[in-house]
């Protein structure tokens, strides 16, 4: 990486602020820049996502050809089945969708697209990380200690994750809610600084309309994840408590009540789900815009429906807890309240497609991603519905078409939304640009597979499949040849996904050293950070920007250049 | 559309298929409209040499109706889907018809403990039948169940009803059906319970009345040890049969 190194020299007249070349420590470990701090998140982040992406392929392998010697594993026992479907959801959810989409963009993109030189409490954001990478290093030394790791669920239900008897893993419950909770303190640090810096330290002249959506959406995010933690994290100390102090909060035979814990963990789990898919949307509107060249469709209608959806997103919480032993009555205000939601979300998907009206598309690889995530979010919304209804969700809950569902909505927000937003801002970032055509073969070689993958489980979902179960033979209605065929196809899918993985870490290594130089502005955007040199030095302007205008003027009639930045004076 | 996959055995089965129904018709359409919409926008709207795009903000209120009216029609087919989920929830989980009989079902680590109440149809006498995986009802009889724990959270389910619950630790949840064919299906754990989740099968026979009858007569002749022994050794002998197979 190369921050500080300065093409800035040869661009302009100005005066170029020469700072002293930092040493390794403080320019790569002990960092306050915001864009280190940011890779750090990105890095770390890819890093677990491998993690979690080679623990799907052991299990998809199990149940693809149960008790077999798995490739690059071995055999998988019924405690390690376990244990390797928790983490992949604790991880891919905390330690991939969570620092990229909101740490790492967060951090990266907005002191830049507000035009301010660092977050506003730099000190704080460096915590943030170190926290967060010790949260990492328990959750992985959680593998390894006597007993193994947590193998609950990732949502944790006691008694079984409060009692080790039950777990049968002393060491690595704990460990692993440990790991959860300093996580959470790690992203409220993170958070604080996202609202404060767009509050406070935005470009003279940049008023709160002027804001670029993706900002937007993770300040919203932020605000979301700080008001629905608290609960989580009252919980998370009881659990601790009852795992490790002997405590009956959730133990019913002294008075506690197991259901207590669903009720928290889902007042933030629902809203979690929002917070991982806003910094998404942002990022695809950002590239949706510049690559058809058209002003966002409905700016403010898109704001006001992202706040109601992360107000209603409080309020639905128990849906998960339908047949959990809820009153049955509770389920009709959840139903309404759930079906409800498909409103504002609707409503932002189609100020999205309508955007595109009248565009002028170049389907780059960035805007590849930001279309399939559209047309690929659309299925897990839609499936969602079904989820939501109480009727339905008697059948369908914990089944593999919930899983199906919720793949749907997470793989587009965590993977599509991630590649979106690397190929768009890797010029920014690293000053290069990546290869076009191996972004392409990566795209198709991720789309098409993701799909072979989960429409299948849908099937198995509806044949009356359920969760969690490592081997299928004991349930004769689930043994017959037709659905295991199904299983064997969505592994090797997977396998296909995760190999087309390559090109894009080739692609990535490769293009940081050796890609095209990108300029400041390759793709003629409007948004304040493309005004920066590539990649930014430490303060990164060379003097701050001034706003003038909205950032999605693109195609102003009367005008010979089809776009408009922000800080052009008219 | 789920009857192709699976069989419905209860008598509200049918509602939650046809809720599936209603609701795939309702989503379908908008989801085939807004895929069809997008890439009619991709193709149409690709770049061309010389071709500016358009100039719109959405903010008009003639261009906002784009956005409005779908929305409008949306609310609508919310309510017919509310509309449609409450009741069934209402049939399937609220409404509980009078019982003919009612049963116990235990949830344990590992496996499912069902008493049946014997032929003084009371439960909790000395007549009771206990056996392990294996539920025994009768065709076209109302069943009230009552669904316990002994330890951690599990939850019952009938695929072929189309039933599920959770079974809490410390908690009593009453909850009926229906059979309505005989025949022999699974009963899955629907919750993570710990290492033996997987192994936690069951299954539900549902008889004739007369064949019924006589498994009742011959269970009565024994007392409850042999029959624990007896599915005791069944259940090993499955699990044998699993795992080699």
């Amino acid at each position: 990486m190369t921050m500080a190194e300065s093409t800035a020299a040869t661009e302009s007249s100005h005066e170029v602020h020469h700072h002293k070349e930092p040493d390794f420590w403080s320019k790569y470990v002990f960092s306050t820049d915001h864009k280190m701090i940011g890779m750090q998140y990105m890095f770390t982040g890819i890093v677990m996502a491998l993690i979690g992406g080679y623990m799907a392929y052991v299990f998809r392998m199990q149940l693809a050809y149960p008790g077999e010697h798995v490739p690059g594993f071995g055999t998988v026992t019924p405690l390690a089945y376990n244990s390797l479907i928790t983490n992949h959801g604790a991880i891919m959810i905390f330690w991939v969708a969570m620092p990229i989409l909101i740490a790492a963009l967060g951090n990266f993109l907005i002191p830049l697209m507000i035009g301010c030189d660092d977050m506003v409490f730099p000190r704080i954001n460096r915590l943030s990380y170190q926290i967060f990478l010790i949260s990492v290093i328990v959750l992985i030394s959680s593998f390894f200690v006597p007993g193994g790791g947590f193998g609950g669920a990732w949502t944790a239900y006691p008694p079984l994750s409060a009692q080790s008897q039950y777990n049968l893993t002393p060491f690595g419950a704990p460990l692993w809610l440990l790991a959860v909770a300093l996580e959470f303190v790690a992203f409220l640090l993170g958070g604080i600084n996202f609202i404060t810096t767009t509050m406070n330290a935005r470009a003279k002249g940049m008023k709160m309309y002027d804001i670029p959506i993706m900002v937007w959406m993770i300040v919203i995010a932020s605000l979301l994840f700080m008001a629905s933690v608290g609960p989580l994290i009252a919980g998370a100390v009881m659990l601790l408590f009852d795992q490790t102090l002997g405590t009956t909060f959730y133990n019913p035979e002294n008075g506690g009540d197991p259901v207590l814990w669903q009720h928290l963990f889902w007042f933030f789990g629902h809203p979690e789900v929002y917070v991982v898919l806003l910094p998404a949307m942002g990022a695809v509107a950002e590239v949706i815009c510049v690559f058809s060249r058209k002003k966002l469709f409905a700016y403010k209608t898109i704001l006001y429906t992202t706040f109601a959806t992360g107000i209603l997103s409080f309020f639905v919480w128990a849906h998960h807890q339908f047949i959990a032993g809820i009153d049955p009555r509770m389920a009709h205000v959840f139903t309404v309240t759930t079906v409800i939601i498909s409103i504002p979300i609707a409503e932002m998907l189609f100020c999205y497609i309508a955007t595109l009206f009248g565009g002028s598309i170049e389907l780059r690889t960035p805007m590849l991603f930001a279309l399939a995530f559209l047309a690929e979010f659309l299925i897990g919304g839609v499936t969602g519905i079904y989820l939501g209804s109480s009727g339905m969700d008697i059948y369908f809950h914990d089944t593999y078409f919930v899983l199906a569902h919720f793949h749907y909505t997470f793989f587009p927000i965590a993977i599509i939304g991630f590649f979106t937003s690397i190929y768009y801002w890797f010029p920014k970032m690293f000053g290069r640009m990546m290869n076009e055509t191996w972004g392409k073969i990566h795209f198709w070689g991720t789309i098409i597979p993701f799909n072979c993958i989960f429409l299948p489980l849908f099937v198995l979902g509806m044949a009356g499949q359920h969760r969690r179960i490592y081997n299928f033979k004991n349930f004769p209605d689930l043994a017959t040849p037709d659905l295991h065929n199904l299983r064997i196809f969505a592994t090797w899918s997977a396998v296909v996904m995760l190999v087309f993985q390559i090109p894009f870490m080739i692609n990535f290594m490769v293009s940081i050293f050796r890609g095209k130089k990108a300029g400041k502005n390759p793709w003629k955007a409007n948004t304040l950070e493309w005004t920066a040199p590539s990649p930014p030095p430490h303060g990164n302007f060379k003097e701050l920007p001034v706003v003038y205008r909205p950032p999605y003027e693109y195609s102003v009639p009367g005008r010979e250049k089809d776009y408009w930045p922000q800080n052009e004076p008219n | 559309m789920i009857e192709s996959l699976l069989d419905n055995v209860s008598t509200y089965g049918g509602k939650i298929d046809n809720l599936f129904t209603l609701i795939t018709i309702i989503v379908g359409v908008w989801f085939i409209l807004a895929e069809a919409v997008l890439f009619y926008f991709i193709i149409r709207y690709r770049r061309k040499e010389g071709v500016k795009a358009q100039y719109v903000t959405g903010e008009k209120k003639k261009e906002h109706n784009w956005i409005a009216y779908p929305h409008y029609l949306i609310i609508l087919c919310d309510i017919v889907i509310i509309a449609g989920a409450v009741m069934v929830w209402y049939e399937v989980k609220q409404k509980l018809p009078p019982a003919d009989e009612i049963i116990r079902v235990t949830g344990r680590q590992w496996s499912w403990i069902f008493t049946h109440p014997g032929p003084d149809g009371v439960l909790d006498t000395a007549d009771d039948i206990e056996t392990v995986d294996k539920l025994h009802v009768k065709v076209d009889t109302n069943y009230h169940f009552q669904l316990e724990s002994k330890d951690v959270i599990h939850s019952f389910s009938v695929p072929v009803f189309r039933l599920k619950q959770d079974a809490i630790p410390g908690r009593v949840i009453t909850g009926w059906f229906n059979p309505t064919k005989t025949g022999e299906y699974d009963v899955q754990c629907a919750e993570i319970c710990g290492i033996g989740h997987g192994i936690m099968a069951a299954r539900i026979s549902i008889e004739t009345p007369e064949a019924h009858q006589a498994w009742l007569d011959e269970q009565s002749k024994m007392d409850q040890t042999q029959r624990m022994a007896m599915s005791a050794e069944n259940q090993i002998e499955n699990r044998e049969d699993n795992d080699n197979g």
